[in-house]
């Protein structure tokens, strides 16, 4: 046994592990949506932030795009103009109570943002630039692409990231950087902590808590080709599940239309709205037949099944598994000035100068829709009929309110994040005021995880980790991508099986404590499987095609059965479902025509 | 497709004996593999003890700078056969403490950062449902400071940092003229006062390495001379 014995290390509060810390307020995740949440509640109350990369080094860091508010700055826009769009972007599955907070709030948290400092671009005037992007219209529709999303050239995303490190820093967050969360505790319908494992010295830590939060973000990473970060695999989800409590709307996951070949990194949208052109291997300009009023802007689903679609029936270029994108004709002055970070990507990544020469391009893993079922202020739900789990909150791209239903409109989730993330904070203030005692800490807290790492360091099996994962990323994007059905789906179910039973014969490498990233890794990959078996089980349930979940075997959206966002709990082998009804309030849904 | 050896500073914590060596690996290497990928495949092919820094993939979260045939730079931006060569050295950013292979201590990092005050400075509260104007030109000021990610590659290759481990760093000063150049910031004395000092500006000999290093082709040493004028000016006026 490589662990320090329990027996020598009890901590006062007589659990065996190397130390228990206590804070009001403990969140999970240092991206948007995590500190966005620290910024809001270290005013009044103890924060902990707890992050497996340092926080500057979070996903959210990556995106480029923008993040979307009706301002109006460049030209006429308003917030029932974002909300209509938002709900057909979502195929309207989206609950349209939270979708009309976040539109409607949006304004407010972008302005906040420039306040603590974020650098965004200006218009002549000295207000927040806006440019446009997919699925944002004019006019509840009927108008073109509106000038919605704001951003800081194309690093967005790295400009709010940095910004609200530098406020937390002001507000003197407690952070407990490279640390990876293992296990939650919850013990009768309340939250009272974590267990996370120090990652550059060894050692577990127990975190007791009034309130927990989760911002632990999207599992990209379980698909081959996908833009995401490797921090990106959904552990907090897989938290969730082992602690009994259910995950919503999991067969959601979003293909973003532009990654580059074999990479899966991504190509902002941006370059589809400054102008960018999609080309088949005919030279065509594709969308035409697909999308004839939006063309490239159409979202991102119906956009990536067309790709797919060319590829699948041999229009890729030279035939292969790619298109191309190409901005060539916006000229290299505003490539150099609107889009140097996509211009610097293609250079470093793929060596090509997207000035002289077209982007090669496929359809790449990026966003999960669904996650932990939340209310709109951000308090986890445990059951079909609402019921929050107390002390426990969740935002961003690990929870799902739901603002995305179906599927995500580009730069909603860098709102989303933040917006929630802050609706999150502030209900923890809530909370904290009408309830100052601890809850009790089990003694058996850190059981689980200490079992987990010690499983880990001393099992000695055959498999290898990295294989195991391969196979998942190559299974999972095959047999569940864009498009699916019923045989591949149920081939899948059981390949995971036996992923499963490989994972339980694995053995690694590494057997030390200190930053043992071998184990973490390992740990990360049983999680991965853990909620996988989730999406699958999710869309082979739904029986049809809507946003980014498509059934060639149920090609129509059929809302008198499937209007209603899917539950899904684990116990043990089993998988058990539930459903609760979409929230709609003041769009109907409509055929979705772009 | 070229087989190319990696010879890899290693150090385990847990094994002061052995202490820092150089373990070699090779692996075939296809064209447009990153030396992320070869250490990916080498971490989960050949050796799972390898241990490095690695989160984006993309050149943006500033996980992955090493040193890389002797020079500082992000694992994920090097296109290996780019590099021309059949020996590629991999080695951790010099001047940290070394945790484990190819990952250091962020503390000095951190603690430069710290320093600065690193956030936006203001006196007069924000207009209320807008945004505070700066003109584009205003906010060009901007460019080339606010692009940092904290990878640490310049502080790790300045000669002054390896004399004085207290001197917070080019990162540091970068940082602190991201917001002294800020029209928005109202303090900037408060993010001038704790560098005007020995372990801070004062220790800074224009050698340029920083600006070598930096994958993000950011000018440190230019921010160092304009807070140095910031100073003077403060100083004589
Ligand atoms: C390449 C790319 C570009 C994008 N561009 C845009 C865009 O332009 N506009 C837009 O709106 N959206 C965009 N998105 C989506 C958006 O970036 C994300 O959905 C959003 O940033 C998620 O924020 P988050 O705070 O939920 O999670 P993240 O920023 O991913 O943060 C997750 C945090 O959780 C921590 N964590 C996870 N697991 C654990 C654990 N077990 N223990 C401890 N810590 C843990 C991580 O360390 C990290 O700090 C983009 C996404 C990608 C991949
Ligand atoms: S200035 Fe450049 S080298 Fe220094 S930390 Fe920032 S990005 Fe890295
Ligand atoms: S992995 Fe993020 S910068 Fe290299």
């Amino acid at each position: 046994m490589t662990l320090k014995d329990p027996e020598a290390i009890h901590d006062v509060e007589g659990v065996g592990i190397h130390s228990v810390h206590r804070h009001d307020v403990v969140i999970i995740g240092a991206g948007l949506a995590g500190m966005r949440a620290a910024v809001e509640a270290s005013g009044e109350f103890d924060v902990a932030v707890i992050s497996k990369v340092f926080p500057t080094r979070s996903h959210s860091g990556g995106a480029q795009g923008g993040i979307a508010a009706s301002l109006a700055n460049e030209e006429e826009d308003h917030w029932e103009w974002h909300m209509f769009d938002t709900i057909k972007g979502s195929d309207y599955l989206g609950d349209q109570d939270a979708i009309e907070i976040l539109v409607k709030e949006a304004p407010t948290v972008v302005r906040e943002f420039e306040h603590f400092g974020c650098p965004f671009s200006r218009t002549p005037e000295g207000r927040i630039a806006q440019r446009k992007f997919g699925g944002h219209t004019k006019d509840f529709g009927k108008g073109g692409p509106v000038l919605r999303a704001c951003y800081a050239v194309d690093r967005t995303g790295h400009a709010l990231l940095h910004t609200l490190y530098e406020i937390c820093i002001r507000n003197e967050v407690r952070f407990y950087s490279e640390f990876q969360a293992m296990s939650l505790i919850v013990r009768d319908g309340v939250c009272r902590g974590v267990v996370a494992w120090d990652i550059v010295n060894g050692g577990m830590h127990v975190f007791h808590a009034k309130t927990v939060m989760f911002g632990t973000g999207g599992y990209g990473k379980v698909f081959k080709i996908t833009s995401n970060a490797m921090a990106n695999t959904g552990d907090g989800l897989s938290l969730v599940l082992k602690a009994g409590l259910p995950l919503e709307d999991m067969e959601f996951v979003q293909f973003h239309p532009t990654g580059l070949y074999l990479q899966g990194i991504l190509v902002s949208e941006a370059v589809r709205g400054e102008g960018g052109y999609l080309i088949n291997g005919k030279g065509e300009r594709f969308m035409e037949k697909y999308a004839p009023s939006k063309m490239e802007l159409a979202p991102r689903d119906l956009v990536s099944r067309s790709i797919q679609t060319e590829i699948n029936e041999g229009r890729g270029i030279n035939g292969e598994a790619y298109v191309h994108v190409d901005i060539r004709h916006l000229g290299e002055e505003k490539i150099m000035k609107q889009l140097p970070q996509i211009h610097e990507l293609a250079w470093k990544f793929m060596h090509i100068d997207c000035i002289k020469e077209p982007i090669p391009i496929q359809p790449t893993g990026h966003y999960s829709m669904g996650g932990i079922p939340t209310n709109i202020d951000g308090e986890v739900l445990f059951d079909g009929k609402n019921t929050p789990v107390k002390g426990f909150y969740a935002a961003g791209e690990c929870a799902c309110v739901s603002v995305h239903g179906g599927n995500r409109l580009g730069t909603n989730s860098l709102l989303e994040a933040s917006l929630f993330g802050r609706r999150c904070g502030k209900s923890i203030i809530r909370f904290l005021r009408e309830n100052r005692d601890w809850p009790e800490l089990p003694a058996d807290s850190a059981k689980g995880a200490l079992d987990e790492v010690e499983w880990l360091l001393n099992t000695d099996g055959t498999e290898k980790v990295g294989e195991i994962r391969d196979d998942l990323q190559v299974l999972m994007t095959n047999k569940c991508g864009i498009f699916r059905d019923r045989a591949t789906l149920e081939e899948l179910t059981g390949d995971l099986k036996k992923l499963e039973e490989r994972y339980e014969n694995i053995k690694i490498d590494d057997k030390s404590e200190k930053f043992n990233s071998d184990l973490l890794e390992a740990s990360e990959l049983g999680h991965m499987i853990e909620f996988c078996e989730l999406i699958v089980a999710g869309a082979l349930s739904r029986e049809e095609s809507r946003g980014a979940h498509s059934r060639t075997d149920f090609p129509k959206r059929d809302d008198e059965k499937w209007l209603k966002h899917t539950l899904a709990w684990k116990k043990g082998e089993e998988i058990r479902f539930d459903y609760k009804p979409v929230t709609i309030t003041r769009f109907q849904p409509q055929e979705r025509k772009y | 497709m070229a087989m190319i050896t990696f010879k890899i500073n290693r150090y385990n914590p847990d094994d002061e004996k052995r202490g820092h060596f150089v373990q070699e690996y090779q692996i075939d290497v296809p064209k447009g593999y990153t030396l992320l990928d070869c250490l990916n495949d080498i971490k989960w092919k050949l050796d799972g003890t390898l241990t490095y820094r690695r989160s984006c993939r993309s050149g943006i979260c500033g996980s992955c700078a090493m040193t890389i045939n002797g020079v500082n730079n992000l694992a994920c931006e090097t296109q290996v056969l780019g590099l021309n060569c059949s020996t590629v050295t991999v080695e951790p950013l010099r001047g940290y403490p070394v945790v484990k292979d190819l990952a250091v201590s962020l503390d000095p990092i951190v603690r430069g950062l710290l320093a600065v005050k690193p956030y936006l400075m203001t006196k007069t509260p924000p207009p209320t449902d807008q945004e505070r104007l700066q003109s584009p030109e205003e906010r060009e000021k901007l460019d080339g400071l606010y692009e940092c990610i904290l990878c640490g590659s310049c502080t790790s290759s300045c000669p002054s940092f390896w004399a004085d481990k207290e001197y917070i760093g080019p990162h540091a000063l970068l940082k602190a003229y991201r917001f002294v150049a800020d029209s928005r910031d109202e303090c900037p004395g408060e993010h001038l006062e704790p560098i005007d000092d020995k372990h801070g500006l004062w220790r800074c000999h224009t050698i340029f390495n920083c600006v070598e290093a930096c994958p993000k082709d950011l000018n440190p040493t230019k921010a160092i001379a304009e807070l140095k004028k910031e100073l003077i000016r403060g100083k004589l006026g």
